[in-house]
């Protein structure tokens, strides 16, 4: 047994700690309140939540496989620009934006209200105007978010791939279109799927969107059981049939995978493009990025700007920069940790031979398909019970030292890490598997051990992938909103819990300054990722 | 080594441990409801006020700290809240005269575990246009055909609303409520959603005639610039004056059981139940104060005197499991 083998086990095992606890929690009993949703309203639970994940994976394909391809392979004006612009909407939390639209779009909302005006309606049974507070309306909201997790990954996947095979596949006499979806897109399918899983238990774990589109789903019901019916046991149970939909998603990923090409590293050919697209082509290629861009970007930021500019006066805070400060603390640290932790599970990944091997990544990565609140709790669990053990163990000094783990921003950090090793190994592993085991053999003859491979050989061709990685959880863990509302210590606000405030309240205004420094603060990392991938490929 | 370890965590943690004159909250309100009011006792006693506020799982969180809690007081938006912490014995007596003196026995627990420090009513908007004031308006009538589409709420989930399900089955039965509740999902304009100003402002645009709704929104609404104009369109009426009188719910306070503060946390709650705190409640936030004689604000006293529910709240509360268990049986939010 190596020091890898137990360094990955020992992650598996303690990220999914919190899960484990739920799971037994889950075992206690109690299962008439359990019986009586299963009979009552379960199953609309289930229903509802299977088509949310459906609509928004559809819509992201629709948005990101498009948009993915344009990018990677065609050069249309403003293409450098849109490139990573494209990704903005990442920085964007959900329940923001679900709020500006719904304001927006609302019966009692402005466009609806200048409709009425004009045509003179008087009351809803005048004219059809969609409901944005419905499942698909959720399903746009969430698309719209989660899309750049897609369009990031399947760009890179096709940029990846070998022009000569698409141009073989032309000289055969397909069509571009027929190229696509004959032999990028299978190619790619390994990446797509990836994308979807992470996008699928996003989605799953959403509650405040669907909570305000009034959709009632899985997680609607976890937080009912519990806070309604007060049983936490049920509400466990709930969770576990919420975990069988994230283990189906990963192990249609790993399905996918298994038969996908890999190794083909190519050097790279960022600034070589294989379609010049001009005219119409160009015009319709451009038109699409903008439109995506406009709803997703845009149109929200300049929302809050208008709200920020309005209500200046009451939403400024002179407590911002402490607030953006905690925000930036807490995500460098959990970007850092998740990225470290997914590099040693990884490897161990790489280099182990029994199929086993995959076992701590996927113990790990359970964390991600809970709703934030109860994977808070499902911290908690463990966390108190390790420091009332700490607190007996020093129970014959004079010292006390109360809840070193659950009282302090630990607490926060480990469940962010649970919540989002998720993506960082996501991001690792889909970077790993392109490196040629060759190499791995090359390094070995040349007398070096697994921890110079590592650091010198595997490393250096992993920047992308770590950077992708941290980017992507950084991001996150400026959005997340529950664990860190219930986890916190006393008087600690990050910008998304100062935002909440407001939201919880539906004044949304009078947090707006706040909205925004979650998304400006999103957008630097997201820059200097841009930039250093773009140094790399030159 | 034990010793070591104590010294080296002391030093770690010397930072992060909460200063000795203080009082530690868990809150369910919102910090811009209640600091105010903290930072006038903050001002008065010296005692800092230090506060980790959550809308869900603060009641988990103290049950599974245990017995090293740092939360001294929970402020609950809710009764409902108030009578779990007490069931699952996190709670300890609130000894004071002065509480005692200052809140009626009918808004503190018999046995002294939670004290109400705001009443809010459970109100019925209508709209001035299409509807006029209902001056004989009862919550059983919401089920009637003659409303048909015409009514907006929040989810039924919501703890305002469970507490009016759980008072119409305190006063008429579990089968009589399920019926109500059925009665009332028939007339919604559309599915549950929003906040209760939402539901107000529904009506203003015309999607509905009646809303359910706290009275401190409407007070809220009238001094927002952008509200005001919702509020203006609606009458605010207080169901039941013919009969039982209209539903109340509390907001109120609880000093945990393990609280390393617990002078202080009384203290707080003393200042909570006194007439300046409580004369802020009425005037910044719009609500009821539970002190008898402390003035209300002259918006909220514009609305009238009206007759409140009697019904203890801790027999209200019996009936709140059974009150989501007909809510999901009728899918009153779906």
């Amino acid at each position: 047994m190596s020091r890898w083998h137990v360094a990955a086990w020992s992650i598996g095992v303690c990220l999914s700690t919190p899960l484990a606890f739920l799971i037994f929690e889950s075992l206690q009993g109690d299962s008439e309140v359990f019986a009586h949703l299963w009979n009552t309203v379960l199953w609309d639970y289930v229903s509802n939540t299977v088509l949310l994940i459906a609509g928004v994976l559809v819509l992201s394909c629709i948005i990101a496989l498009p948009l993915g391809w344009l990018a990677a392979y065609c050069n249309f004006p403003g293409r450098r620009f849109f490139e990573w612009a494209l990704m903005l909407p990442l920085a964007m939390p959900t329940y923001i934006i679900a709020y500006i639209y719904t304001d927006l779009l609302d019966y009692a909302g402005p466009i609806q209200i200048k409709l009425r005006d004009w045509f003179g309606w008087q009351s809803p049974n005048d004219y059809w105007f969609f409901d944005i507070r419905t499942l698909s309306g959720a399903a746009v909201m969430i698309a719209l978010v989660l899309y750049p997790y897609l369009y990031l990954i399947f760009k890179t996947a096709l940029r990846e791939q070998s022009f000569k095979l698409i141009q073989a596949s032309q000289l055969m006499g397909l069509s571009p279109m027929q190229s696509f979806f004959k032999v990028s897109l299978p190619m790619a399918r390994g990446a797509v799927v990836a994308a979807l899983a992470l996008i699928s238990m996003e989605t799953m774990a959403d509650f405040a969107t669907v909570h305000y589109f009034a959709v009632s789903t899985l997680t609607t019901a976890v937080y009912d059981t519990w806070l309604g019916y007060y049983s936490l046991t049920a509400a466990a149970k709930i969770s576990g049939i919420m975990l069988l939909f994230l283990f189906v998603s990963l192990a249609l990923e790993r399905l996918s995978r298994k038969n996908s090409v890999v190794h083909e590293r190519q050097a790279s050919q960022n600034d070589e493009t294989l379609y010049q697209l001009t005219g119409k082509r160009a015009f319709l290629a451009t038109s699409y990025c903008v439109l995506v861009l406009f709803f997703a970007f845009v149109l929200p930021v300049a929302v809050l700007l208008g709200y920020a500019f309005d209500y200046y006066e009451q939403a400024w805070n002179s407590e911002f920069f402490l607030y953006a400060w905690q925000s930036l603390k807490i995500a460098i640290w959990v970007s850092v940790a998740a990225v470290l932790l997914s590099l040693l599970v990884v490897f161990h990944q790489r280099i182990g031979t029994h199929t086993s091997k995959y076992l701590p990544g996927k113990f790990a990565s359970t964390g991600y398909a809970l709703p934030g609140t109860v994977l808070a709790i499902a911290v908690l669990l463990p966390l108190t019970l390790l420091d009332n053990k700490i607190n007996e163990w020093f129970s014959e000094t004079s010292f006390e030292p109360g809840l070193l783990l659950s009282g302090s921003i630990f607490a926060m950090i480990f469940a962010y890490v649970v919540r989002f090793y998720a993506i960082a190994h996501g991001a690792v592993e889909a970077s790993y598997v392109r490196i040629s085991p060759s190499l791995d053999m090359a390094s070995q003859s040349m007398g070096k051990n697994r921890m110079q491979t590592l650091s010198l050989v595997h490393f250096p061709m992993l920047r992308r992938g770590i950077l992708t990685a941290a980017l992507l959880v950084f991001i996150e863990c400026m959005k997340e909103l529950p664990a860190a509302l219930l986890l916190r210590p006393f008087n600690y606000e990050t910008l998304a819990t100062h935002v909440f405030q407001y939201v919880s309240d539906e004044q949304l205004e009078l947090a707006s300054i706040s909205a925004l420094l979650i998304v400006i603060v999103g957008l630097v990392p997201l820059y200097i990722v841009n930039r250093s991938m773009e140094q790399h490929s030159q | 080594m034990k010793r070591l370890f104590a010294v080296v965590f002391t030093s770690l943690t010397c930072t992060s441990v909460v200063a000795d004159e203080a009082v530690n909250i868990y809150s369910f309100r919102q910090p811009f409801l209640i600091q105010p009011i903290l930072d006038k006792f903050t001002a008065q006693t010296g005692i800092k006020t230090n506060v980790v506020f959550s809308k869900k799982g603060l009641i988990e969180r103290v049950k599974r700290e245990g017995k090293h809690s740092r939360a001294d007081l929970v402020l609950t938006s809710n009764f409902s809240s108030l009578i779990q912490l007490e069931e699952l014995a996190l709670t300890q007596p609130i000894n004071s005269k002065q509480v005692a003196s200052n809140i009626p026995a009918e808004f503190r627990d018999p046995q002294g575990d939670w004290v109400a420090l705001t009443k809010r009513v459970r109100n019925v908007y209508s709209s001035k246009m299409r509807t006029g004031e209902l001056k004989s308006l009862t919550y059983e009538a919401l089920a009637d055909a003659k409303f048909k589409g015409k009514i907006c709420t929040r989810s039924g989930k919501h703890p305002y609303n469970l507490g009016l399900v759980a008072s119409m089955i305190a006063h008429h039965g579990e089968a009589y409520t399920k019926t109500w509740l059925q009665g009332v999902k028939e007339n919604l304009a559309r599915k549950p959603q929003g906040n209760d100003r939402a539901q107000v402002k529904s009506v203003k645009e015309g999607l509905c005639d009646l809303a359910l709704g706290n009275s401190y929104y409407f007070g809220k609404m009238l001094t927002d610039d952008k509200q005001k104009a919702w509020a203006e369109s609606v009458h605010i009426n207080f169901p039941n004056q013919t009969n039982r009188g209209s539903h109340l719910n509390v907001s109120g306070v609880v000093m945990t059981k393990y609280a390393k503060n617990p002078d202080n946390a009384l203290k707080l709650i003393e200042f909570m139940t006194g007439d300046e705190a409580q004369n802020m409640y009425a005037s910044v936030n719009m609500e009821y104060p539970v002190k008898p004689g402390v003035k209300l604000s002259p918006l909220v006293a514009s609305w009238g005197s009206f007759k409140e529910d009697k019904l203890p709240l801790s027999e209200i509360a019996k009936y709140r499991p059974v009150a989501l268990k007909l809510i999901d049986e009728v899918k009153f939010d779906l």
